[in-house]
């Protein structure tokens, strides 16, 4: 087991999950060189929707797969539950091909697949319990069986005291834990996510995102979450893939990605959530050129474990600058410090170019924004 | 007015309702299943064939265009097969499913295509088939909408009804025909345009308090 401190501060626990499966046993869903492509249809050009996607995500796993609109993100999910199927290449998932199977042995393989939608997705006509049951009705099971299982359910989603409800009488979050325990009513060994959260306030958001971890730890479920949010990734996942125009740009450890992203579409991703923008309040006082009496704005990125905690301390005691602290925005990410922080450097260029080596030499990578004054 | 013409409106009411029921029975029981098709059969959908779709989207706009009166001439010979004869409520019923039947396809046709497609999708993300998707999904989906439907059906089908009469279907309209206009008692043909009007109204409301009753959406306890 694997702890560590979630954002939240709430301690997050997750089954330690291998994070680049060395063999098949590893994966509970594998891409092989998959492609999608979309035929022209009336006045809608073709469009490749999915190039060179081979990846695995490893069994028991919480993996982020994370991209603009527009990305590929929906036709990658919908390829692993075989709502789709690729043009050319394998998804195999549990050691199954899924993306060769038709007809009735899909809709068998359908069955330990869950997926929850962004809109739920509820019958409007049937409650809470029955909505739950939609699945096992579908699956042939006993009405005795069902109502165990459904009540099992509302259980697990704390939502038993809602069972006779229709969704127009629940809100946002209540209507997503039914449509959580309606994808695990079958007890699926996957669940996919497909901007489950994104129709929810925060404090919602949070609270369904703590539910799906506590499901990938009791359960053992391995969860696949589609997301434009990297808030999202953050607060859950353990792995993270990035796709850009149908392609994987970025995969890995989401402490990893998150502390050194390479690709600039992960970086702009990341200066959503960790606020590495110079504030505009500093940023409309910067001037381009010394002013006297004045300060030099250097921008310090902090990245890492062993990060600028005692920056701030250090150049005052070693350097003897009045160190100015700005701005700052540092976060923790998978035990890891990520953010920036913003210092003003009195005393003149000399000072200031002293500072900026001095924070080279101690792998803090810095720029200068500017002068206040 | 007498007894006597008190007990035929009330024997043609009779007719007029075994006529509408029977053929709103039958002509549900055909149209149903050919509007859900039709809502369900274009490309990339749940029961695909773009081609038996537009056929059969050509026969039902071209019953639906025939006025009702030349329909009922025009298919003597059909209805002479089915019913024996061509004279009377029973035969009668055979021109009135014809008209109905297209009429509650293309009303069926709308309600279910109100249903949310992502409905659709999701009950296939847990492995159910096209059928059930039909039956479990679409149909208890769109139901609101298949009561009023059903209930619009049924109001025009009194109204198709009454013209029967014309052509020696029995029922209101022959009533009506018969001794209001050809006899002149103005009275009975007031008598019949009330009684049809009432019948109008309780079907409707029947059907809105109906429609109401099986509509979760919006209903609050």
């Amino acid at each position: 087991m694997n702890v560590h401190q979630s954002l939240t501060g709430e301690p997050v626990e997750t089954l330690s999950p291998l994070a680049h499966p060395r063999t098949a046993a590893d994966a509970m869903v594998r891409f092989e060189q998959v492609a999608k492509a979309y035929p022209a249809y009336r006045d809608k050009p073709s469009v490749q929707a999915l190039k060179d996607i081979d990846f695995a995500i490893p069994r028991g796993s919480i993996t982020g797969v994370i991209g603009r609109s527009g990305a590929g993100k929906s036709s990658l999910v919908r390829l692993i539950n075989g709502l789709e199927k690729p043009s050319s290449g394998r998804v195999v998932v549990d050691g199954r091909d899924i993306s060769g199977l038709s007809g009735r042995d899909l809709r068998l393989a359908q069955r330990s697949i869950g997926m929850i939608f962004q809109h739920f997705n509820l019958l409007s006509s049937r409650t809470a319990a029955d909505n739950i049951a939609l699945p096992l009705e579908i699956a042939g099971w006993s009405r005795r069986d069902i109502a165990l299982r459904v009540a099992e359910l509302l259980e697990l989603v704390g939502i038993a005291d809602k069972y006779d409800r229709y969704p127009s009488e629940l809100s946002g979050g209540q209507k997503q834990r039914i449509g959580i325990a309606r994808a695990l009513a079958t007890r699926p060994n996957v669940l996919l996510s497909d901007e489950a959260t994104s129709a929810l306030d925060p404090q919602t958001t949070r609270s369904i995102l703590d539910l799906l971890a506590n499901i990938n730890r009791e359960l053992g479920v391995t969860i696949v979450l589609i997301t434009h949010e990297m808030s999202v990734v953050r607060q859950l996942a353990k792995e993270v893939v990035v796709i850009d125009g149908g392609h994987i740009v970025e995969r890995g450890h989401v402490a990893d990605i998150f502390t050194h992203p390479a690709h600039p579409v992960t970086q702009a991703f990341l200066s959503e959530v960790i606020g590495d923008s110079v504030p505009v309040s500093l940023a409309s006082r910067l001037q381009p050129r010394p002013v006297a009496g004045g300060r030099a704005v250097i921008r310090v990125q902090v990245r890492g474990a062993d990060a600028g905690d005692t920056i701030v301390a250090r150049l005052a005691r070693e350097l003897a600058i009045d160190v100015a602290l700005l701005s700052a925005r540092i976060d923790e990410i998978g035990g890891q410090h990520v953010g920036s922080l913003s210092l003003g450097i009195p005393g003149g260029e000399a000072v200031a170019d002293k500072a900026a080596r001095y924070l080279s030499q101690n792998n803090l990578p810095a720029e200068r924004l500017g002068y206040v004054a | 007015m007498s007894r006597e013409l008190i007990n035929l409106i009330i024997q043609a009411t009779g007719e007029s309702l075994f006529m509408v029921s029977i053929a709103a029975l039958i002509a549900t029981a055909f149209g149903l299943p050919i509007g859900v098709f039709l809502a369900t059969s274009r490309k990339g959908e749940l029961f695909a064939a773009p081609a038996v779709n537009g056929v059969l989207g050509i026969i039902v706009n071209a019953t639906r265009s025939t006025p009702f009166i030349i329909l009922v001439v025009a298919i003597i010979p059909f209805t002479r097969l089915i019913a024996g004869t061509s004279i009377g409520s029973g035969a009668a019923i055979v021109p009135l499913t014809i008209a109905a039947m297209p009429f509650i396809a293309r009303l069926v046709e709308a309600a279910i295509r109100e249903v949310d497609a992502g409905l659709i999708e999701t009950a296939s993300s847990f492995g159910a088939s096209p059928l059930q998707i039909v039956l479990k999904v679409l149909i208890p989906e769109a139901l609101p909408g298949l009561v009023l439907a059903l209930t619009l059906a049924v109001v025009s089908l009194l109204g198709y009804s009454a013209m029967v009469g014309a052509v020696g279907g029995g029922g209101l309209g022959d009533l009506g025909i018969r001794y209001g206009y050809q006899r002149f008692m103005p009275e009975m043909m007031l008598a019949v345009v009330v009684v049809l009007i009432a019948l109008v109204q309780t079907v409707q409301t029947a059907g809105d308090f109906l429609a109401r009753r099986v509509n979760r959406r919006l209903r609050h306890r």
